[in-house]
């Protein structure tokens, strides 16, 4: 059985850490926002899917119009990233503008109604922009990097099987990994990160200190929610098939991801996101070895939600968080 | 307008007059005109009007009953269409008990439950899976599917089988604060879904996605209940009786500790309300009430199958309660009664028009659009302006006022009484 496990170990790592990095930079959001705020920002899973069809929506334009084969396929990212994650970042500026802003002071359970509000709204609307354009709402996008790559881990050791690698999870990884460095570079060393700080440990303080909370937590909102769109690109790259329900559960994992590392943590949010990732590609590949085939595949869902529970009832603080205690 | 209100409202003839008026014509206009679904609605919403009156409970009661046990199915019954009526009419009343049932949870306890069609869906698959041959495959003894009788119980069953389970998630659960409480519940009522959809091995349980299929109808002194109309009265009692112990609970002490939960939980907790105890108390009575209603829906469908529990389910429960007001049971019931018909009606009818209008050529309406798809951005639009302008809802909850002056005077007549006894000891002790 153990053989069994070690065969699929280098397939399973490699899944994982393209998987892992998606949810470690929505985690991003959900810890920023969470931060700073307090709030369970139930959309930024439904940003991360618009980024996804707003990314292959100008794929397919450009394909359309032919330019896809006339420019080098990393221009053609790059700029698709970049266009994705300024409509994100001024799409959640803009909810946080209408949906959360007018209810700072409101108790905890309005605001969180109204994000899933604002989630079950952006659904449906890119469900009826999709459908409205291209018949039907499951979407696939042209392929960038299809190239395949063999990983030849039986000869580190005898009892590891081959991977294969798609190309595009070198990009996956690479523009993840640019990211997060470039936001925690953002937010540890720059004055505006300092303020993004400064508002997370105290509003009335930082207000008082000359830090204008509102631009702030807009700015916050505006780089999760960037973040978000351009993962949901690299999403929509690498696993080619997307639809606007992916956004719901894939959040709930990375928000799972971003409570393993401690909420508010983001060094943690990476190393959970990455972390859960891998779980999940290991309990999909080797639950039914595990159980014997008791407990399928499809309980890999189950077994990160169970992640969470288990987290939040022993360890709430996270893996790296602080130990909130509260005060009367 | 206002003045005619104002003079209305102080009038309890012209109240009587207006109400039983209104009654009268919707009762013969649904009676005379069949196809007529705004007649339906229209003589349903004769109860809403009664709740505005300023009668007696006891009348309203009265009469609130007379309208639905007679009138209703009496008007309905005219024409082929009767079966629809009476199965909207079910349906209304499942989902108002599931609401009333999460009203306890988010609108009293204030915690939030988004997996709450969870214990629904419990409760749909303990009476399916021991009213079909299903249970056969893993029962060592009985046999296998129980009568139609056995339904009765199963009523119970599954109000238990709910709580219990609304206790065992609770037991871990209620230690994390409020919103990580919604993100738990979501996953929780995910799992339940994932479980009943692969529990068709190693032993068959819930045969998987396929469902259980022909479950057992109900049945009472040799009567097979087959028919909504049938279900209508089931329904109706338990409803009743939902609503009566609703009611009840609201202003008992529990009720009472549930609010001041709700409002402060460290605050509550300095008052000597016991924390755990009174949020698993929510929890499981409000799971109860949904289990039991998934018993009954189990019968009604005859067919069980995890598409109906998924998480556009629970959300929907929460737009009802939310729509209606946090915390009010008049509330909840119309939030419920209006989000189930304008699904299950007003959406489809919409639909079909548009369909025609397409059909004729007169609009063209993408496919894309038809309302019947719309659910999310409704419901999404609802929640939304309901959070941001209005966070009572439709009908606020009330609290009870207290009058300070009748309040004195009964402090007085108990003190003078206490005082009286007082002197009396003193003669007894000399």
């Amino acid at each position: 059985m153990i053989n069994e496990v070690l065969h699929t170990l280098p397939q399973v790592l490699i899944d994982g850490l393209t998987l892992g990095a998606v949810y470690a930079i929505v985690a991003l959001g959900y810890t920023m926002v969470y931060g700073i705020l307090e709030l369970i920002n139930f959309a930024h899973g439904e940003i991360f899917m618009t980024g996804a069809f707003v990314g292959t929506a100008i794929l397919l334009t450009f394909a359309g119009f032919g330019w896809l084969a006339s420019m080098p396929a990393l221009v053609a990212l790059v700029l698709v990233l970049v266009v994705t994650s300024v409509v994100t970042g001024l799409l959640g500026m803009g909810i946080e503008r209408v949906a959360y802003r007018p209810l700072r002071n409101a108790p905890k359970l309005i605001t969180l109604i109204t994000a899933i509000g604002v989630s079950f709204l952006l659904q449906d609307i890119v469900r009826f922009i999709a459908e409205l354009k291209n018949g039907n709402y499951i979407l696939t996008g042209p392929s960038l990097f299809s190239g395949q790559i063999g990983i030849k881990a039986s000869s580190i050791s005898s009892i590891f099987n081959d991977a294969s690698v798609k190309s595009s999870f070198f990009i996956v990884l690479i523009v993840a990994v640019i990211m997060m460095v470039t936001l925690d570079f953002f937010v540890n060393k720059t004055k505006w990160g300092m303020a993004m700080r400064a508002v997370a440990q105290d509003r009335e303080t930082a207000a008082l200190m000359s830090v204008n909370v509102n631009k702030v937590i807009a700015l916050t909102f505006f780089i999760g929610s960037a973040l978000g769109g351009a993962t949901g690109v690299l999403f929509a790259i690498q696993y080619g098939t997307i639809d606007p329900y992916i956004g719901f559960i894939l959040g709930l994992k990375a928000f799972t991801a971003a409570v393993l590392g401690g909420i508010g943590n983001i060094r943690g949010a990476m190393f959970g996101g990455i972390l859960i990732g891998i779980m999940e590609m290991f309990a999909a590949a080797n639950l039914p070895v595990i159980s014997h085939g008791v407990l399928g595949a499809e309980y890999k869902d189950v077994f990160a939600f169970a992640i969470l529970i288990i987290v939040l009832i022993f360890k709430p603080e996270g893996l790296f968080g602080k130990v909130s205690i509260e005060k009367v | 307008m206002k003045n005619v209100l104002h003079t209305i409202q102080q009038n309890k003839r012209l109240q009587a007059i207006v109400v039983g008026l209104y009654i009268v014509v919707t009762f013969f206009s649904l009676y005379l005109a069949q196809k007529s679904v705004v007649a339906f609605l229209l003589l349903l919403s004769s109860l809403l009007l009664l709740y505005f009156t300023t009668f007696s409970n006891r009348v309203k009661w009265l009469i609130g009953g007379v309208v639905m046990v007679v009138l209703l199915p009496l008007a309905a019954s005219q024409g082929e269409a009767y079966q629809s009526y009476m199965e909207v009419a079910t349906l209304v009343g499942i989902y108002i008990a599931m609401a009333l049932g999460l009203n306890i949870v988010v609108g009293m306890a204030g915690l939030l439950d988004l997996g709450f069609v969870a214990f629904f869906a419990l409760g749909a698959y303990t009476y399916g899976i021991f009213a079909t041959g299903q249970a056969n495959n893993f029962m060592p003894f009985g046999h296998y599917p129980l009568s139609g009788e056995s339904f009765w119980v199963f009523i119970f069953i599954g109000c238990f089988v709910a709580a219990l389970f609304g206790i065992l998630l609770g037991v871990p659960v209620l230690r994390v604060k409020g919103d990580y409480l919604a993100i738990v519940t979501l996953g929780f009522g995910e799992i339940i879904r994932i479980i009943f959809n692969n529990l068709d091995k190693p032993v068959n349980i819930t045969n998987g996605a396929m469902g259980l299929a022909s479950v057992q109808p109900p049945r009472l002194f040799g009567i097979d209940f087959m028919y909504p109309n049938q279900f209508y009265y089931i329904v109706l009692v338990i409803l009743i009786t939902v609503i009566f112990a609703v009611r009840r609970l609201e202003f008992s002490k529990i009720g009472r500790a549930w609010k001041a939960v709700r409002e402060n939980e460290i605050a509550a907790q300095a008052m000597g309300i016991h924390l755990v105890k009174t949020k698993l108390m929510a929890f499981a009575v409000g799971a109860s009430f949904s289990g039991m209603m998934g018993v009954v829906f189990a019968a009604k469908q005859t067919f069980v199958d995890p598409t109906s529990f998924t998480l556009l389910e629970s959300i929907t429960i929460l737009v009802m309660v939310i729509l209606g007001g946090m915390g009010s049971v008049p509330g909840v019931i119309l939030g419920a009664a209006l989000v189930t018909i304008l699904n299950l009606q007003v959406l489809t009818e919409l639909t079909n028009w548009l369909n025609q209008l397409s059909l004729n050529g007169v609009i063209n309406v993408p496919d894309a659009l038809s309302p019947a798809k719309m659910q999310r951005f409704i419901f999404g639009v609802i929640l939304i302006l309901f959070a941001l302008y209005r966070p009572q809802g439709l009908l606020p909850a009330k609290n009870p006022v207290f009058d300070e002056k009748d309040l004195k005077d009964a402090d007085k007549l108990i003190n003078a009484g206490v005082q009286k006894e007082a002197t009396q000891h003193v003669h007894l002790d000399s």
